[in-house]
């Protein structure tokens, strides 16, 4: 029998806590009371992308989504929406920016400049149901590439896309896959690159988790264009759930011949396994995953030669990351010159980022190349919280840099990041308000090289090691101008001599905050002061006489070095103060400022 | 089960290593791989004891000595970093009595720092035996630490 109507229970890994169990339960129980528990089906689906509203139920066809906190509110939704199809209206997700309940899930604002491509099957359809990925045209493509299409008129397809790509640095696909279809052997690999490790990102995790199918599909299609039969996705073993999703989806696969021997009756076989990665950032880089899969330690090598000439186990191999390859059934089946009409000129489609940091909407966003980073920061992210103002966007982890204020009206795409300074980088994309230090920024994305180098390369091993000790120096306030400059001579020598991208990049995030926040480096040194107040060594708190006298201060204070009667201005001991910033967290009305050592002693 | 049933599950060939030292890893309570077992996975892939034992220490999710029944991995990345109202290394520091990459005397717990997790729409966030738990708060990293030590009693 089929089901009239379906639930969505949003099971990504956030509403998973909110307890989508009990939801679940309670959703059966009041079904079952109606005695329609068979004309409704009842689906877990991936992450609907809206985290902060708590566990949500999406109802189908209606295409009404509800936002669940209590039982009787189920009960509710079950008696008026499923029996007599009448929505309840108060229940309606309400649109965070607006603040109206809409109609549809696309009339939200947050999803008005947003392109979902390559997450267009991601809360929607039940990622452990291969029915449902096949409903939505999945597996069409492949049947389309191996029906209609040479190996070389896909290849030509993906060139004339201008598909980039999504790994970090966007090489062209089209032209990846021909380098690997040109290689003679007869044995190739397809290999994609599930090893995300870019702090920040988290988009491929999305896609995995939401639509694995359709990274199978798209590494078959690609498998058919370079002539290889063997796939492997390499994973992280930090990603549990995308791991035992993709299990499933390859099984599944298999059963319905989708992947294995003479795929749709021609004579094109394919096959994917799973490799884990197992908590190495640099297993990422393609060589060094290459290596990894193998059984080696994840150490990259020199390039060239390339992995398409000579990749897993010496044989010709094309690397791809999930975002990508997400891209490739659509533009099979759309055809190149409708995506060429997404996106900017040299940049086509879109780009899926991970909005973080001090942003009111943070999570995943999908939108076309060229949208502004203001757009994205105060139109989909709703801005800063807390009356804050922006200092900066970081973009491309610890390979990117910062983008300030002024540059915020740049339309993103691949070139246009790098021009700034930054880069692309995977997508993760954290904002940063007056209250980041850039200093201790940069110390920090220094700390997570120094710790992923593999320690191959000399420059990368010790150089990065140098940077990450001057930084400490300078943000516990005993750095001298000399130091500034080494760190310049240092971060432009470990870029031009490491081996592999980890170390060629590394000292981004040190010289694009050393361009745009110079001062902040130089009121580190020269006045032993931290703008920000996060540096603590170099920090001063004091109270000014716009306080209230609430005493939420002297309450949070752990050491006891805030003294003052309530209604009446407080005091604070910095003798006494060890610096932990309770207080100015506390403060309702931001009496609490950070001044320039010296100043603030009572 | 046995390691040996273990190693019979993979191909005997070097790409099945980092899998199999994964799985061990996952099956024993003291999360480690010992001199007997990479001997034995070193004559099973017919491979070196010294390669097992490279890639082995390469990796950030295995060890060489034992570890806690569960293993808390803090996200230590900048999403998480930059959202931490309070520093959920230094409250598990209080909380077990100890630092990072200790184990608790009772042998419940290891603490460990992570690289980013994924999580960091939902930061802070840990992961406890690879399972994840964001958005975290004092109380609630209270309540899930009861959570495992009641379910171990
Ligand atoms: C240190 C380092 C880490 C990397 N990490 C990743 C990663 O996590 N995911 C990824 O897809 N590419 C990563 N890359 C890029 C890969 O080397 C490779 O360029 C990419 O997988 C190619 O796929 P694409 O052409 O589809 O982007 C990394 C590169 C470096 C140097």
């Amino acid at each position: 029998m089929f089901e009239r109507m379906q639930l969505l229970v949003c099971g990504g890994e956030s509403c998973e806590q909110k307890q989508i169990g009990a939801i679940k339960d309670a959703l059966l129980v009041e079904l079952k009371k109606h005695d329609c528990e068979n004309e409704i089906a009842i689906t877990q689906s991936s992450c609907f992308g809206l985290c902060e509203k708590g566990a949500i139920v999406g109802v189908f066809p209606d295409e009404v989504y509800y936002q669940c906190k209590t039982k009787s509110e189920i009960v509710m939704i079950v008696e008026k929406h499923i029996k007599n199809n009448q929505i309840v209206e108060e229940l309606r997700i309400k649109d965070p920016i607006l603040h109206k309940r809409l109609k549809e899930h696309s009339n939200f604002h947050v999803f008005n400049k947003q392109n979902r491509i390559v997450l267009r099957n991601c809360g929607i359809i039940n990622p452990l149901s291969i029915e449902e990925y096949i409903a939505r045209d999945g597996y069409f493509a492949l049947a389309k590439a191996l029906k209609e299409y040479t190996s070389e008129e896909v290849i030509e397809i993906v060139k004339k896309s201008k598909l980039r790509g999504r790994g970090g640095g966007g090489f062209p696909t089209g032209l990846k896959w021909e380098y690997a279809k040109n290689s003679q052997s007869d044995i190739k690999y397809v290999v994609c690159n599930a090893d995300e490790g870019d702090p920040g990102a988290f988009m491929d995790r999305a896609v995995l988790e939401g639509d694995p199918h359709s990274i199978l599909e798209a590494m078959a299609i690609c498998g058919y264009a370079i002539g290889a039969q063997q796939g492997y996705i390499y994973v992280r073993a930090e990603y549990p759930v995308a791991v035992e999703r993709l299990e499933r989806a390859i099984e599944d696969a298999k059963n319905l011949n989708l992947l294995g021997d003479n795929l749709f009756g021609t004579d094109f076989s394919f096959e994917i396994e799973l490799r884990l990665g197992s908590g190495a950032f640099v297993c990422g880089e393609e060589t060094a995953l290459i290596a990894s899969i193998e059984g080696f330690r994840g150490m990259p090598k020199l390039k060239p030669p390339f992995p398409a000439e000579s990749g897993l186990w010496g044989k010709p191999t094309n690397v791809n990351n999930v975002e990508t390859f997400a891209n490739i059934p659509v533009i099979i089946l759309k055809g190149a010159d409708w995506f060429n009409t997404i996106g900017t000129e040299k940049s086509s489609g879109t780009k899926v980022f991970a909005l973080g940091g001090k942003i009111k909407n943070t999570g995943l966003i999908e939108i076309p190349m060229g949208t502004t980073l203001r757009d994205v920061v105060f139109d989909i992210g709703g801005g800063i919280p807390n009356r804050k103002k922006i200092k900066a966007i970081q973009t491309g982890g610890p390979s990117g840099g910062c983008i300030i204020e002024k540059d915020l009206d740049t339309p993103i795409d691949f070139d246009t990041l790098t021009d700034l300074g930054s880069m692309m980088g995977s997508g993760g994309m954290i904002v940063m308000d007056e209250d980041n230090c850039m200093v201790d920024v940069a110390r920090f994305y220094l700390e997570f090289t120094v710790e992923e180098s593999c320690g191959k390369c000399t420059p990368c091993r010790e150089g990065t090691k140098r940077m990450y000790d001057i930084l400490n120096k300078i943000s516990e306030g005993k750095g001298t101008l000399e130091d500034i400059d080494h760190l310049e001579v240092l971060a432009s020598m470990v870029a031009e001599t490491s081996l592999c991208g980890l170390g060629q990049t590394a000292p981004n995030p040190v010289l694009s905050t050393l361009k745009h926040f110079r001062d902040e480096y130089l009121a580190h040194v020269n006045d032993h002061y931290c703008p920000a107040g996060v540096c603590r060594e170099l920090t001063n708190y004091i109270i000014d006489d716009t306080c209230v006298g609430c005493t939420k201060c002297a309450t949070n204070c752990p050491v006891g070095a805030i003294i003052g009667w309530p209604k009446a201005i407080h005091k604070l001991d910095m003798s006494l103060c060890i610096r932990c910033g309770a207080c100015k967290q506390a403060c309702p009305v931001g009496s609490i400022k950070t001044v320039k050592g010296g100043e603030a002693h009572v | 089960m046995q390691i040996i049933d273990v190693l019979k599950k993979y191909p005997a060939s070097q790409t099945s290593l980092l899998e199999i030292l994964l799985e061990i890893d996952r099956l024993k309570d003291n999360h480690y791989i010992s001199k007997e077992e990479v001997h034995m996975i070193s004559e099973y892939l017919g491979v070196r004891t010294s390669h097992v034992y490279s890639v082995l220490t390469f990796y950030t999710l295995l060890s060489t000595e034992p570890r806690g029944k569960h293993i808390i991995q803090v996200c230590k990345d900048i999403p998480c970093y930059v959202n931490d109202a309070f520093d959920v290394r230094k409250t598990l520091e209080k909380m077990l009595n100890m630092s990072v990459g200790q184990t608790s005397r009772d042998g419940l717990f290891t603490l460990e720092e992570t690289a980013c997790i994924g999580c960091c729409d939902e930061a802070p966030a840990m992961l406890i035996d690879l399972e994840p738990y964001t958005n975290l708060t004092r109380d609630k990293i209270e309540r899930i630490l009861a959570s495992y030590r009641e379910v171990t009693l």
